[in-house]
């Protein structure tokens, strides 16, 4: 009833080709922008800002980035914890050597090195396939783990490795509170993915789409191999990057080599998996799925124990916390193996037809 | 199927829902409300776990002996971390609004990676960030770090100390002595490799330092290697399963355990009981003795297991040397609430910038300590704003088999060599960050 | 020399451990064709299993049954409850479920047979052999050899498995295709629980080794990540292979570490050591770009 696009003509290429072609998304997008950036602010507490809703968009960006890679362009990564790494790392040196460089540059050189780092550990995609790329990845993941703790010169010769963020300023207005660094990252983000969205609509997305469904295939009609997957590669760990140096600048303030595990990699990945491969809506959900259960459980499990007076310990919580999750991503594959953005879709096509059944 | 599906994923956002409403959940307005993002699964799960409830369990013991500090009762809410920065941070800022006037009281994160994670907040957020005997050590400075405190020792101190005692195990020298320093690949490991270098100059001994790659649980390489360079002693800084694998590769090699001493970090009985006879000789540093003849171990356990409110459900870990060390860190979080109270008002809950008043003029004498049936669980601590440390002594304790043995007396590190270095690093810190160094004076 | 020798022998040693991990992995690609991130859980359940039962009161060969039949029931359930409802899935759906299967058994394995870190006594010591010292110098570990020769007895049992026994042949057959042995009459689902089985009883080996070497903790479920590179070196889906490419990694790995960070630091100047976690996956990766499928593994045809 509401969501009928009978009566919306498009008469210009154009028009047709935008991003939200209903009128009804695009309210629905502006009102989301509105709440985001009017509404949060107002009204959400320094928990929301601090502890959710700011790694929400970082990791956001980071499954966005390594959709485009594994999602799009079907090359399966495991190592994007550590490009964020060389991001954060990157952006701090530009930052600390370059006498009154603006933050917004050190960001953009800090996810070019990451793109340069991406695109030296994607050369093996050239000869190697699925899983064995999978684990030639996670050499990337332990080799940048490793360089940055062992060359002092990347943390400025601290004893220990770790970084501690700069503050970060815009002629003279810092981004020191909350509210502010939710909105510097909720624009970086926001324009990310855009840009994101449209690249998956370009050419260059379907290039990458041919490679993942039939890289031979993609070869003979003409589609140049080596430039796609480096492309994937480089585009991927740029957006990993930029998330990288948001995730030390905007949301921890201090990080360590350490902090990009492996643990971090896999994390990304449930969100792409589970958010929904190949979509860009999919990486929103799918970050604030992954976020979000852990709290949830831990919020939920101690009600439940003492609902039902069961003396559960604390340890015995934590490891139900750990079962817990572990089975519902199992219960997601198997339910919805296109993830959370296919029920999204099931649900607008529901929205188109309702109140009627078809 | 669709009908559980959208039934569970409803549930799930109405209760995110419900999470909006329901913050912050005010603790009683009378309870002192102690923040504590914890760990208790994960590779270290098993010292969270004794650390914490060591720590719960002497809080319970204040609460049901003396009714809590001038009448203030103690209340606290855990926060599992998995010793993961990300989530320590997420429970940090989940805890602190759950008491509007405490914001945590003093937070103790057990993590070298959580507590730097934080550190920023803290300051922000105007709450104490006690990190004993590990964390960010340059913040011993207090004009540059108000509220972050490496209390009783840092790693430094505690390499410079255990130097000391080798050499007095010498005779008072280790010139021309050899020493292999292995340690665990990450900043916890890589801390202390300035100290020891600057002690290597000057005792003169030859410093040989072997990383060895997280998680540490094959040593092969680093064994045969320290069998090649046949060292008088091995300094040890394990973490985890970094500990038993040593111990064992060790004795795969043929290498003397009683040579071998390791941090405080690596001496605990989750660490050497695995390793089974390996273990035996195997020396460690400690602030805290472990067992229950120290009065208020044995009292603990007679009035809140007791009570049936202890931590635990099964007793085998009262007593460990981690349990210890807990009860240790809640005793000085105790003494310094009772010393905020005196000075702002007795019979009211502090606020974080109160404690950190406290933690900036602890006076914890051994007469304190025995008053508190708490001797042998901490040194005498004295903290100001230049030395937020209030110690830097430990003592050496050697596995014998079945328990811990202390070996040593008080052995305090080389003060006028390391605590420099924390100033010129403190204000590196200062100029990066433009903070003009200065002592709090409230 | 004889410490390049001891270094060679200690890594041949550690390398055939990794390779005892490997073999799971092996098992299970062959017969299903997903890769199981959930072996490495595998292994510590096995081996929580085991201590957990002990301290119930059972002695230790009743504890190691017991641990059997446990994780024969997790194979099986395994099948039922996950593989099997993610029948034609792409591979890496079913590897997100095999992490998510890592996680539970992570998650289960401490609540039922509790989180202490425990030895794991199999009566052997793990003390270099006083007669080959004193002879050569060179210090071989009685428990790695023991643990050695446990190895090779498996392999040689599963080789005779395969080749000798009706189930084996069955086993080779779904490994091949499993359309054709479907049209034969052979139960596939059978066969998968089977092969879990087994492959649970290979984690059940790996878990009391690994176990007696550093005790039964959480870090035996982080064996997996060293037994990857050992894969790709050897092939997915080749047995020999696993030994093999897993005697190449330790060796490699141990000589990686005493000998290239002095050289590096000479040149450089710093601290180069603490590469063992980085350098099989990068040998590995170099190894691929010569031979993309590793050196037993099956060639990949792409059909277009």
């Amino acid at each position: 009833m509401l969501y009928r696009e009978a009566g919306q003509f498009k008469t210009t290429y154009k028009s047709d080709s935008q991003i939200f072609p209903i009128l009804q998304d695009r309210i629905g997008m502006a009102l989301l922008l509105l709440v985001a950036v009017i509404g949060v602010p107002l009204f959400a507490s320094e928990y929301w800002l601090n502890a959710i809703l700011i790694p929400f968009l970082i990791f956001s960006l980071a499954a966005l980035g390594l959709n485009f890679l594994t999602g799009y362009a079907g090359q399966l990564s495991l190592g994007s914890a550590a490009f964020m790494a060389v991001g954060a790392y990157a952006t701090y040196n530009f930052q600390l050597r370059i006498e009154g460089i603006p933050f917004i540059l050190s960001f953009i050189l800090g996810g070019l090195s990451a793109a340069a780092v991406g695109i030296l550990f994607g050369l093996p995609s050239l000869r190697i396939k699925g899983f064995y790329l999978a684990v030639a990845t996670l050499a990337a993941q332990f080799f940048v783990v490793w360089c940055l703790t062992k060359f002092p010169w990347f943390s400025n010769n601290s004893s220990s490795g770790v970084i501690s963020a700069q503050t970060l300023s815009l002629f003279g207005f810092a981004f020191d509170t909350p509210v502010s660094k939710y909105l510097l990252v909720l624009v970086i983000v926001a324009g990310l993915a855009l840009l994101g969205k449209n690249l998956a609509r370009s050419s260059t997305g379907r290039a990458w789409m041919a490679v993942r469904d039939m890289d031979v295939a993609a070869e003979v009609i003409g589609i140049p191999l080596m430039k796609t997957k480096l492309m994937a590669f480089a585009i991927s760990s740029f957006y990993c990057g930029i998330a990288g140096a948001l995730y030390a600048y905007c949301y921890l303030g201090s990080v360590e080599p350490d902090g990009f595990s492996l643990d971090l990699s896999f994390k990304i990945l449930f969100m792409v998996i589970i958010g929904g491969v190949g979509s860009i809506l999919g990486n929103f959900l799918g970050a604030a799925f992954i976020l979000l259960l852990p709290i949830f459980l831990d919020i939920i499990l101690p009600f439940i124990s003492q609902l039902f007076h069961l003396p559960i310990p604390n340890s015995v919580v934590s490891h139900i916390q750990l079962m817990v999750f572990g089975s519902l991503i199992i219960f997601f594959l198997i339910v919805e193996p296109h993830g959370l953005a296919r029920l999204w879709q099931i649900t607008k096509e529901k929205l188109r037809l309702w109140p009627f059944p078809h | 199927m669709k009908r559980i599906k959208t039934s569970i994923l409803g549930a799930f956002f109405a209760v995110i829902a419900l999470l909006c409403n329901t913050y912050p959940l005010l603790a009683q307005a009378e309870d002192q409300f102690i923040a504590i993002p914890s760990f208790r699964v994960g590779p270290y799960g098993q010292n969270g776990q004794a650390f914490y409830g060591g720590f719960i369990d002497y809080l319970s013991y204040v609460n049901i002996k003396d009714g809590g500090v001038n009448g203030v009762k103690f209340s606290w809410e855990e926060c599992e971390t998995e010793y993961n920065n990300a989530k320590g941070v997420e429970c940090y800022e989940r805890l602190k609004g759950k008491s509007g006037i405490s914001k945590g009281t003093a937070i103790h994160v057990m993590s070298t990676g959580i507590s730097y994670s934080i550190l920023d907040k803290t300051q922000a957020d105007k709450v104490p960030l006690i990190m004993m005997g590990y964390g960010r050590t340059d913040a011993v400075d207090g004009s540059v770090f108000p509220y972050a405190f490496p209390l009783v020792t840092t790693y430094q101190m505690q390499a410079s100390a255990i130097v000391k005692f080798l050499s007095q195990k010498n005779g008072g020298s280790l010139a021309g002595k050899k020493i292999v320093y292995l340690y665990h690949d990450s900043a916890y490991g890589k801390e202390p490799i300035v100290a020891l270098e600057a002690e290597s100059k000057i005792n003169h001994f030859k410093l040989t330092e072997i990383p060895v790659a997280h998680p540490g649980n094959e040593q092969g390489a680093q064994w045969l290697k320290i069998r090649e360079e046949n060292p008088d002693y091995v300094i040890f800084w394990g973490w985890g399963v970094m500990n038993q694998t040593a111990l064992k590769a060790a004795q795969k090699v043929g290498f003397p355990r009683d040579k071998i001493i390791g941090s405080w970090w690596a001496g605990s009985e989750e660490d050497v009981i695995p390793a089974g006879d390996a273990a035996k000789g195997y020396m460690s540093a400690t602030w805290n003795v472990s067992g229950k003849s120290v009065p208020v171990i044995a009292d603990i356990e007679k009035v809140v297991y007791g009570a049936g409110k202890g931590n635990f459900s099964d007793k085998a870990k009262i007593g460990t040397v981690l349990y210890n060390r807990g009860v240790s860190a809640a005793i000085v979080t105790v003494e310094a609430t009772r010393l905020a109270q005196n000075k702002y008002g007795k019979g009211k809950p502090v606020t974080g910038e109160q404690m950190r008043w406290a933690f900036e003029n602890l006076n914890i004498t051994d007469a304190q300590l025995k008053s508190l049936g708490a001797t042998g669980l901490l040194p005498e601590i004295k903290t100001s704003c230049e030395n937020h440390e209030g110690s830097g002594k430990i003592k050496i304790q050697q596995w014998d088999g079945t328990k811990w043995v202390v070996i040593s007396d008080w052995i305090e590190g080389n003060k006028a060599l390391i605590h420099p270095l924390f100033k010129a690093s403190a204000r590196d810190y200062a100029k990066e960050k433009n903070i003009t160094p200065a002592c709090l004076k409230n | 020399m004889q410490f390049f020798i001891e270094i060679v022998i200690s890594g041949i040693l550690s390398g055939l451990m990794y390779s005892l991990v490997a073999l799971g992995f092996v098992l299970i690609f062959k017969a299903s064709g997903v890769l199981n991130f959930a072996q490495g859980a595998m292994v510590y359940a096995a081996a929580l299993a085991v201590v957990g039962f002990i301290d119930y009161g059972m002695p230790m060969w009743l504890a190691i049954i017991a641990a059997f039949i446990f994780m024969v029931i997790v194979g099986i359930l395994t099948e039922k409850f996950v593989l099997g409802k993610l029948v034609n899935q792409p591979p890496i759906t079913l590897f997100m479920a095999t992490i998510g299967l890592s996680f539970f058994l992570d998650g289960l394995s401490p609540i039922l047979f509790g989180s202490e870190v425990r030895p794991i006594n199999l009566g052997i010591v793990d003390e270099p052999i006083q007669a080959m010292m004193d002879l050569t110098g060179i210090g071989i570990s009685k428990l790695d050899l023991f643990s050695s020769g446990i190895i090779i007895l498996l392999v040689i049992l599963l080789a005779l498995l395969f080749q000798f026994t009706k189930v084996g042949r069955a086993l080779r057959a779904v490994a091949d295709d499993h359309q054709a042995a479907l049209s034969l009459g052979i139960p596939l689902e059978n066969i998968w629980a089977i092969v879990w089985a087994i492959a649970g009883f290979v984690a059940l080996v790996a878990g009391l080794l690994w176990g007696s070497r550093n005790g039964v903790q959480y870090a035996l479920s982080l064996t997996a990540l060293k037994a990857l590179p050992v894969l790709i070196l050897g092939g997915f889906t080749s047995v020999p292979g696993a030994i093999v490419g897993g005697i190449i990694i330790g060796v490699s790995e141990k000589l990686a570490e005493i000998y290239i960070p002095p050289v590096m630091q000479d040149a450089f100047g710093g601290n180069f050591g603490g590469i063992e976690g980085w350098f099989p996956y990068i040998f590995a990766l170099l190894f691929l770009l010569v031979r993309p499928e590793g050196l037993f593994g099956e060639k990949h045809i792409d059909r277009v």
